[in-house]
């Protein structure tokens, strides 16, 4: 129980931003008394409990859930897209992870279209902007049919759950050495383009989300393949793969009108 | 305090859709001259604001979170009940009603219950419209399983992460409604106030995040989809940031706070490993669909499972509950487990724990089923503890993770102030003392994509309005005393941080107001919490300024909240002299140990209103009455 007992030191050199546009700089933190049970969150904790009884400024990061869900936390650590661990996000690695006397460093999502906010905290409402540019299947509610009205393959069932997995992190925009969003938008068409629901507005899903990530300055995909492995929810780029292919049948059969104007009129 | 909970007359299977003809209407050229403020952006507030945008309505959904799809609600595991008999197993509106009235133990309002039931049908066909891959079977159609307190299969849901595809469902149909422009998201917002005129709810203040800039926001409607409190207990299966704020600052605006001493504690959640841990985390429900619950027969027995031979392991919930098994509800499983770790038969190092065995169903049924069903699951549990559940068992132990106490809201969701609406997790009335496990998805998304939308617009339709912006004096008002709490705050620079405080707080309420409570630690901790207040008005530090990014300042006000919520949340348990569902009272159980209600003087709704800072809050009762589920000694066994 005690963290004394198992306890180690390590140096953290993160990075300290005041705001967006404002200079950056690393800078190096001892911090002491660190479990192995610990979380790599936790161990923030401990720095920045430790700084804000020093009357100094804690180093602001995001997370929340704590659990690998809801996508907030998001850091490179020594270079690492979430960290070292395979498929997780960065609030499930733990400190058995280091040992005693390790340099670590943390830096924020280093994006074009993700400016910092503060030291390392991000900000990732370009995502969001290509979620409204078509992320939904148009239904209103109250307007469905009987859940089990239309079957639905179970592999395809199953290949839309792989790709709906996404939590949205950008940890693949991160990792991607052009910056590209292409996992994130790629994993949302394929959802929808694998489910029969889905289908009636495949194609002017696929011209409006793209042309919303170009509009967001996202780079392109050159199969680099760095997305998925650092996604932690394992997200394929087959999915990308299938959103190149909803997009070459857009473009023959498509149509590029904009998004319906919604209900209003 | 009118406590009318305006439930429609009629016979229960048509109340509600007598109610929705009753209701006014707003002309659909009129819906976009109405502004409707809400606050959360879970499942109650993302679904909400779809439907509400959709009817064309201005909605603004403000979320502390970079996007709406962060809510809290994400986390849910295991799935979402309704009444659709796919299984043909026997299900029906009506049992999914029984069996929720009898899982609350009898503490819910019959009506809201019975209409959340009908609903529940309609939630899971817009939900699959929406894109929501749900489990299937090989034929196409949809899967279910078991969930606790239900001896049938009504859960729907999408491997381990049902909460997850329900919300990226509603927020994807309010992402639609974004582009339509008919409702637009409020980032990084906190709201700290609630703003009146004229006795309505008016408007919110809400802090800018970035900027620490408090903004006024005004609207016709305040829709608060807000959460729960588990927070209070510092260690929670909740998300960092959830907290009881909102409703807090509604309930000192005039709104009734409902039996704020229901809480649930869940069963399995991985055990805390030391002073650092900073959360507790959530393992699902369905694992006790095919995990066993045991703990060796003898006291103090330190051998590894392993060793441990099958005649000398005690499968407590089988042997206690033969007729549910390891599938009891939540509160009944979670208080068998602390009766065996408090008999000195608890696991692991630390002895807080049991175990939670899958080796007969690998057995049976494959290690690659498990795997399939489960698998997000025991990586989890790996990635948290090192150990694999595969071949150990996994040991877990309860811990506070839903809320069922709330604002008061009458049959439209609307709370004791007019305008001010109470979606989801954040209002009382469906659960009762007890939540049954995949309930909550259900409740929200009934709440949001097809009560409040109605409801609200009733209310909008039949209620005149002065003219309201946030340029308004009272607006101006409620931001001075925002900020001047804020202020006081920053002039302390004491020598704690808030998280120390927080701490400090969820111990004493685990240990005396957690798993079970008696008139003694209860009274002790009545004297305890504010003490804390106390210290922390003189004693909490926040470095740096109110007009930045700070975390620290965010921090420090949600925990001058629970400070002073927590003391509400004692007395309601002092109050409450009788056991129901997950507030277990000591003095109150039957020969076998069991909760022991007090349905003579206990069968009520206990809501309180705020009467002024240092002053008794007023106790308000809402009778509850049960003319269709009769009431029972509720049993599982």
């Amino acid at each position: 129980m005690s963290d004394k007992k198992n306890g180690f030191s390590v140096t953290v050199r993160v990075w300290r931003q005041d705001g967006t546009g404002e200079p950056g700089r690393m800078k190096a933190y001892k911090v002491s008394d660190v479990s192995p049970d610990m979380s790599f969150l936790e161990m923030l904790d401990l720095l920045n409990e430790d700084l804000i009884k020093k009357g100094e400024k804690p180093v602001t990061v995001e997370s929340d859930c704590r659990e690998g869900i809801c996508g907030c936390c998001g850091l490179v650590v020594n270079g690492d897209v979430h960290g070292p661990d395979e498929h997780s996000t960065v609030c499930q690695l733990h400190m058995r992870r280091f040992r005693d006397g390790d340099v670590i460093t943390v830096e924020p999502w280093r994006v074009k279209s993700f400016p910092v906010l503060k030291d390392l905290v991000v900000d990732r409402s370009a995502l969001e902007r290509i979620m409204a540019a078509g992320g939904y299947i148009s239904v209103n509610t109250g307007a469905a049919p009987d859940a089990n009205a239309a079957p639905v393959n179970k592999d395809d069932a199953e290949e839309a759950m792989d790709a709906a997995a996404c939590i949205g992190c950008g940890a693949c925009v991160t990792a991607c050495p052009n910056g590209a969003a292409m996992l994130f938008t790629g994993a949302k068409i394929s959802q929808f383009a694998l489910l029969p629901q889905g289908s009636p507005e495949r194609q002017r899903r696929v011209l409006s989300m793209l042309e919303a990530m170009d509009r967001e300055g996202f780079g392109n995909c050159s199969n680099e393949y760095e997305c998925e492995a650092v996604c932690p929810k394992d997200v394929k780029v087959a999915n990308i793969a299938r959103m190149n292919r909803e997009f070459l049948l857009a473009n023959f059969f498509g149509k590029a009108e904009p998004q319906s104007a919604g209900s209003r009129d | 305090m009118n406590l009318d909970a305006k439930i429609p007359a009629g016979p229960i299977e048509k109340k509600w859709d007598n109610h929705k003809f009753n209701l006014k209407l707003v002309n659909p050229n009129n819906r976009r001259k109405y502004e409707i403020l809400v606050v959360g952006s879970g499942l109650a507030g993302a679904s909400a604001a779809a439907s509400l945008g959709e009817l064309g309505y201005n909605v603004k959904v403000f979320t502390l979170h970079d996007s709406p799809r962060r809510a809290h609600s994400i986390a849910a595991q295991g799935g979402i009940n309704a009444a659709k008999n796919y299984p043909n197993d026997g299900d029906s509106v009506w049992r999914l009603f029984h069996d929720t009235v009898k899982g609350g133990d009898y503490r819910a309002r019959e009506a809201n219950v019975y209409r959340l039931a009908q609903i529940s049908n309609q939630i899971i066909d817009h939900c699959v419209a929406l894109g929501v891959p749900f489990a299937r079977e090989y034929g196409g159609l949809l899967s279910n399983r078991s969930f606790g307190g239900a001896q049938l299969s009504r859960t729907f849901y999408a491997r381990g992460q049902t909460g997850q595809q329900l919300l990226l469902g509603a927020y994807s149909a309010m992402m639609r409604q974004v582009a339509a422009g008919t409702v637009s998201v409020m980032n990084r917002r906190e709201m700290v106030d609630l703003v009146l005129k004229n006795g309505k709810a008016r408007g919110i203040i809400a802090r800018n995040l970035i900027t620490g800039e408090l903004e006024s926001y005004a609207g016709h409607a305040v829709l608060l989809c807000t959460g729960g409190y588990a927070n209070v207990f510092y260690l929670s299966t909740n998300a960092a940031t959830c907290n009881v704020s909102a409703a807090w600052a509604a309930y000192k605006r005039g709104a009734g706070f409902a039996n704020p001493c229901f809480t649930q504690i869940h069963p399995t959640c991985i055990p805390r490993s030391g002073e650092h841990q900073s959360k507790l985390t959530l393992m699902s429900e369905s694992l006790r669909n095919d995990g066993r619950i045991w703990v060796p027969k003898a006291k103090g027995d330190k051998r590894p499972a392993g060793q441990i031979p099958e005649a000398e392991r005690d499968y407590f919930l089988e042997r206690r509950y033969p007729a549910f098994g390891n599938l009891v509800p939540r509160d009944i499983a979670s208080r068998a487990a602390k009766a065996m770790i408090d008999e000195g038969r608890g696991v692991g190092p630390t002895g807080l724990s049991v175990y939670l065995d899958f080796r007969d169903s690998i057995k049976r049924k494959g290690a690659d089923k498990i795997k399939a069903e489960y698998g997000n699951l025991f990586d989890m549990y790996y990635q948290i503890t090192d150990e694999n559940g595969y071949a150990t068992p996994m040991r877990i132990y309860p811990a506070p993770h839903y809320t069922m106490g709330g604002l008061w809201v009458d049959y439209d969701l609307m709370t004791t102030i007019p305008g001010l609406f109470a979606l989801g997790e954040a209002n009382f009335s469906d659960h009762g003392a007890n939540r049954l496990g995949a309930s909550a998805l259900m409740q929200g998304l009934a709440d949001g994509f097809f009560i409040a939308p109605a409801t609200v617009g009733g209310y909008l339709g039949s209620t005149k309005f002065e003219p309201a912006s946030g340029s308004d004096p009272e607006f101006a008002e409620t931001a001075g005393q925002v900020q001047a709490r804020i202020n006081r705050i920053l002039s302390i620079k004491g020598k704690k941080t808030p998280t120390e405080l927080h701490r400090q707080l969820g111990n004493v309420m685990w240990n005396d107001c957690g798993m079970a409570r008696n008139e003694s630690t209860l009274k002790k901790a009545l004297k305890k919490v504010p003490e804390i207040r106390e210290e922390f008005w003189s004693e909490v530090t926040v470095p740096g300024s109110d007009k930045d990014f700070n975390q620290t300042l965010e921090k420090a006000m949600k925990v001058a909240d629970f400070l002073e919520f927590a003391e509400l949340f004692l007395k309601d348990a002092l109050e409450r002299k009788e056991s129901c569902g997950g507030h277990f009272r000591e003095e109150s159980c039957t020969a076998e140990g069991e909760a022991k209600r007090d349905d003579a003087n206990f069968s009520h709704a206990a809501v309180w209103a705020y009467s002024g800072e240092g002053k008794e809050p007023a106790l308000h009762k809402e009778p509850l009455a049960f003319e269709h589920i009769k009431m029972a000694e509720r049993s599982y066994k």
